[in-house]
Order: structure tokens, then C-alpha cells, then sequence
């Protein structure tokens, strides 16, 4: 295995699952990947269910999944501001209430990092860090020493992950890299309303291809759909600006500002 | 009441917060709630220079150190503290704990443009205890408010986003009511998307005086940790450098048995929960942390809407 696709949250957004999946089997890769969380912020969670059955994508517990799939009272999604736990105890309760018997018992079963030889690098997929499901590791506070650590304590040449919202890569010594894989749930607070995923694929010449790419969905259907569904306004503005309108207290300064709130 | 057998130990799993008590226990204001009795004429522990930090910097790389605090006393009373901030970015984010009352433009911009030119996040946290002069001069002096306010502006104006840190000395009742005047204060100076952090007293140093200090009842017990996340007591991922050595954590320097090495290498030991202090950390979680860093389990107590 030398080319993956790499899907980070999808936060119940089934319509860029789709077209995300499309357009990695047209660019040809080996295997597809989630970093999980599946539920959060979107529509209908059981219709993201069915593709990853469908496209056999192999996926990782993220925090949301392990609190889904064991009927957690909370998403434990490490928010300490109070209007973020309002907003995400609000998603939590809707993804909770629509999300299936059956598929709750897959999140459940999920594992917590799955590691695989890519072409000779050892490659370690997790959700927000190997040490620790929702650690938020933000490019600009994430110190490259700190990351050569977790590189070294979990013996990984390359570390994918999610969780933050917003993609990332950084060049380690020794040749190995660090990649956040972004996400297809939302936006990422650029103003744009396209979402992403990433093509991980270890060259023959050793360095690793990182190639973020941009997925265009129907997000006017999906918000729509979020307003039928009774999802707060402050989700579908996000979708429909590409503007984080919540969960803006995690987020450092530096990508605090890059956003409009 | 705790004894010695009941008292839990805390193992640093990571030293992922490295602490810098740079100004010491320096201050040009005398807050009365100030948990370590800082004033300017607190010579208690002294400051930190530049080639103090640059030595713990170069350590800190081969432990594998994610973020670095910068606190007081008043950091800025240190004339070299802005040489000491640009350096650390070359390192990580750096977060820095002031009162915003003795700011100059010309440091911002020296700041600024370090920070810009940096992988990492320069964060300022200033500390203001209410939302009017009448709230916050009681606790932290005469003018405080307003001079506090103008460094807010000025961070502003330089670009950076200030997280407002206020002690909360008013009844918990009153907590959305007094956030969001927080809020309106900071929009009508200029602040349109203010970031605040909360913080529970420490009754401890000055405020033992203001208030009361700890019950003997008050303290973690072994029972306690059953369940418990570790990861939210400040000692599991921090360290604090003072003129000194190495302390256990930011808020209890001045107990003598929180002096744990002479170097970050040798301050790894576990540590006993024996505080009052500890109890404050343990009710409320991450309390030194920045939301960024920190890695709550769930709603802690001080967050639920």
C-alpha cells in the first residue's frame, strides 16, 4: 500500500462523504480511510453509515463515535467555553436520538488508531492524537520538538490526524511528517464553503506526498436539510459562509484570527 | 481530613506546560486576591533572565515540551521579557499572564511582527476582575480598571486577540449575567470578538486575608481519584521554573515542598496532593491551561452552561 485517501470528520455530512469518495476512486488510491467522527453538526446521521459499509472505509474511533456508541451523557469533544458545550451538547443530542441501534454498535466496536506499513513508513492514523482521542493539535501550537516526540514514543514515521477542524502538515526530522487530514463536516472558517480530505502517498524516493484536496459538495441541500431537521441557525451559517460560528474558544489566536468571528 | 496515607500522588506523565515565574514575585499592583501576595516590593523571588529561559528552552526541546507560560508578578516588570517572548516563538506558542496595565506600543510591534513571522501562537492573558471600575478596583486598586482597559485596546490594536481572565469573586449565580457584561464592556471598547476565561479563587496568599483560607477538610483524597481524570490537575503536565528551580506547578511556589529539582530533567518525580490548592485544581480542572491546550474529558464544572 503506497496511496491512501484520508477522511477526517464528517459530522453527518453525507453529501461531501459521497463526492469526496468519488473523487479519490477517479484519482486512484489503495485504501480509503475515516479518522472518525462520524455524527456532529449535520443532517440525518445514519445516511453516512451506508457508504462506509458500501466503499469499505476502514474507520477510527474519534470521540464523538465512542460517546454515540456508548451512550455517553456528552460528546467529550474538550470544549471549556460555555456557548461551545451549549452548541455541541445540542448536536450531540440530535446525532444521539437518530443514530441507529445497529450503527451505534459499529461506533462502538471501532478502534482508537489503526497502523498500517505505507510503502515502508510506518504510518499511524489516529483521531486527535496518538496519545490521547480529543487532543486538539493546532499548527500553531504544536511545537515541532512535540511532535517528533509523539513520532519517537509511538514509534510512527508518519501521524495522521483530525479532531481541530483544520488542515496542517509539518516536515519532521529524521524524515517523518505530521499531517492533520482536515475535515469534510464543515468548513474551514475561510470563508470558502468547500470542506476537505487528503491524499497521503509515500514516493519512491522516500518523501512523503501530501496533497490536500478541495471537495465541492451541494451544501445549499445540505442546508436546507439541516433547517428541516431543526439544527440550530448558527450550523447552517457556517455551511452556507464557510465562517465558524461555534466552537470558537478552542481555537489559538493565530487561527482565531484567519476566521470572521 | 486527609492523612498521610490518603493522600493521592501525582506522576508527570508528559511535561507538556513548561512555567516561567519571570517577573518573580514582582508586581507594580496589589491585588487583594492574589494567591501568591505579589506587590512592588515583593523581592520573595526574583527574576528570571533571558539567559535563564534560553537554557530551559534548549532543555525543553529533547522532553518533547508543546507550550510555555509566562507569569508574575507582572511579566512586563522583566526588561526582558519582550527579547524572552521572541525567543520562545522560535521554540512554540507562548502564553503570557499580565495585567495589561504597563504595555508599550513599541513592545506590541516588536511582538507582532516576531509572532507573525512565527509557526506559533503568541497568546496574552490579561487579567481584569469585573466589568466596570467598580467591580474591579475594590480587588485590584484605585485606576486599575481603565488602565487595565487601555491594554486591552492597545492589544487590539496590534492585532492580537486577549483572553480577559477574571478571578470569579462574585457569586456563581451571577455568572451569565456578569459574562456577558464582559462582553458588552469589551464590544463598546473596540474588543468585537473578546475571548474571556473564567477562573475560580485560590484561597490562598492574599486572598486567604480577602476571604478565608482552606478548610482542613479540603483536600483531595485517595477516594476521590476513583474515576477521576488525571490530566486535568496541573501537576500531571506541568513544571515551573522560578530563580529557585523547578516547581511542581504555578500556584503553590511558595509552599516550601513544591521545590521539586534544580533542572527540568530532575523535577519528574510524583508529587502528594496536600493542598488546599490541589482541591481548587481538582474541583475545577485545567485551570491554568489556555481552552486550546487544554484536554478536558467533558464539561467540567465551571463550563456547563
Amino acid at each position: 500500500m503506497a496511496r491512501i485517501a484520508c477522511f477526517g470528520g464528517i459530522y453527518n455530512n453525507y453529501l461531501a462523504l459521497e463526492k469526496a469518495i468519488r473523487d479519490a476512486q477517479c484519482r486512484g488510491v489503495d485504501d480509503l480511510f475515516c479518522l472518525g467522527d462520524l455524527g456532529a453538526f449535520g443532517p440525518y446521521p445514519d445516511r453516512v453509515f451506508p457508504l462506509l459499509y458500501d466503499h469499505n472505509i476502514q474507520c477510527i474511533q474519534g470521540n464523538y463515535d465512542h460517546s454515540i456508541g456508548h451512550e455517553l451523557d456528552d460528546c467529550r469533544c474538550g470544549y471549556t467555553d460555555p456557548r461551545d458545550n451549549y452548541f455541541a451538547a445540542l448536536s450531540y443530542e440530535y446525532t444521539q436520538s437518530r443514530t441507529s441501534v445497529a450503527n451505534r454498535s459499529f461506533l462502538r466496536d471501532l478502534p482508537a488508531e489503526i497502523r498500517l506499513d505505507l510503502a515502508g513508513k510506518r504510518t499511524l492514523l489516529c483521531h486527535g492524537s496518538p496519545r490521547q482521542t480529543n487532543e486538539f493539535l493546532w499548527e500553531s501550537t504544536s511545537p515541532t520538538h512535540f511532535l517528533e516526540h509523539l513520532a519517537d514514543e509511538y514509534e510512527a514515521d508518519v501521524i495522521l490526524a483530525t479532531h481541530t477542524g483544520i488542515k496542517w502538515h509539518r516536515c519532521l526530522a529524521g524524515n517523518r511528517d505530521f499531517v492533520n487530514v482536515g475535515v469534510l463536516g464543515r468548513p474551514e472558517n475561510d470563508g470558502h464553503t468547500n470542506v476537505w480530505y487528503t491524499l497521503i502517498e509515500n514516493l519512491p524516493n522516500g518523501a512523503l506526498s501530501v496533497e490536500f484536496v478541495p471537495i465541492e459538495y451541494d451544501y445549499q441541500r445540505l442546508a436546507k436539510e439541516m433547517q428541516q431537521e431543526g439544527i440550530p441557525s448558527e450550523f447552517i451559517e457556517t455551511v452556507r459562509t464557510g465562517w465558524w460560528t461555534t466552537c470558537l474558544e478552542v481555537l489559538p489566536s493565530k487561527e482565531r484570527r484567519r476566521g470572521q468571528h | 481530613m486527609a492523612t498521610t496515607d490518603n493522600i493521592p500522588r501525582v506522576q508527570l506523565s508528559h511535561l507538556d506546560h513548561l512555567w516561567f515565574q519571570v517577573s518573580g514575585t514582582r508586581c507594580n499592583l496589589t491585588c487583594h486576591h492574589c494567591f501568591i501576595s505579589c506587590h512592588p516590593q515583593n523581592d520573595n523571588f526574583g527574576y528570571l533572565t533571558f539567559a535563564d529561559v534560553k537554557k530551559q528552552l534548549i532543555d525543553s526541546v529533547k522532553l518533547g515540551v508543546k507550550e510555555y507560560y509566562f507569569t508574575g508578578g507582572e511579566p512586563f516588570l522583566n526588561r526582558e521579557m519582550v527579547p524572552i517572548l521572541i525567543e520562545t516563538l522560535k521554540y512554540g506558542p507562548a502564553t503570557v499572564l499580565t495585567n495589561g496595565t504597563v504595555l508599550k506600543d513599541e513592545w506590541l510591534t516588536a511582538l507582532r511582527d516576531a509572532e507573525s513571522t512565527s509557526l506559533y501562537a503568541l497568546e496574552f492573558r490579561v487579567s481584569i476582575d469585573g466589568f466596570s471600575a467598580d467591580m474591579n478596583d475594590p480587588i485590584r486598586g484605585e485606576g486599575t480598571f481603565e488602565k487595565a482597559i487601555n491594554g486591552v485596546t492597545q492589544l487590539v490594536q496590534h492585532g492580537f486577540l486577549p483572553i480577559i481572565t477574571a478571578a470569579r469573586t462574585w457569586n456563581p449565580e451571577r455568572e451569565m449575567d456578569i459574562v456577558s457584561g464582559f462582553v458588552q464592556m469589551l464590544q463598546k471598547r473596540g474588543y468585537a470578538t473578546p475571548r474571556l476565561k473564567i477562573l475560580p479563587t485560590l484561597q490562598l496568599g492574599a486572598e486567604e486575608n480577602r476571604t478565608h483560607g482552606y478548610r482542613k477538610d479540603e483536600r483531595v483524597t485517595r477516594n476521590m481519584m476513583d474515576n477521576y481524570d488525571v490530566k486535568q490537575l496541573i501537576c500531571e503536565h506541568s513544571r515551573i521554573v522560578t530563580d529557585r528551580g523547578v516547581h511542581v506547578c504555578p500556584i503553590l511556589i511558595e509552599s516550601p515542598d513544591s521545590l521539586v529539582g534544580n533542572s527540568l530533567a530532575d523535577a519528574q518525580d510524583d508529587y502528594a496532593l496536600d493542598h488546599g490548592a490541589c482541591f481548587t485544581c481538582y474541583q475545577y480542572g485545567a485551570i491554568c491551561s489556555n481552552a486550546s491546550g487544554s484536554t478536558m474529558t467533558s464539561s467540567s464544572p465551571e463550563t456547563k452552561p
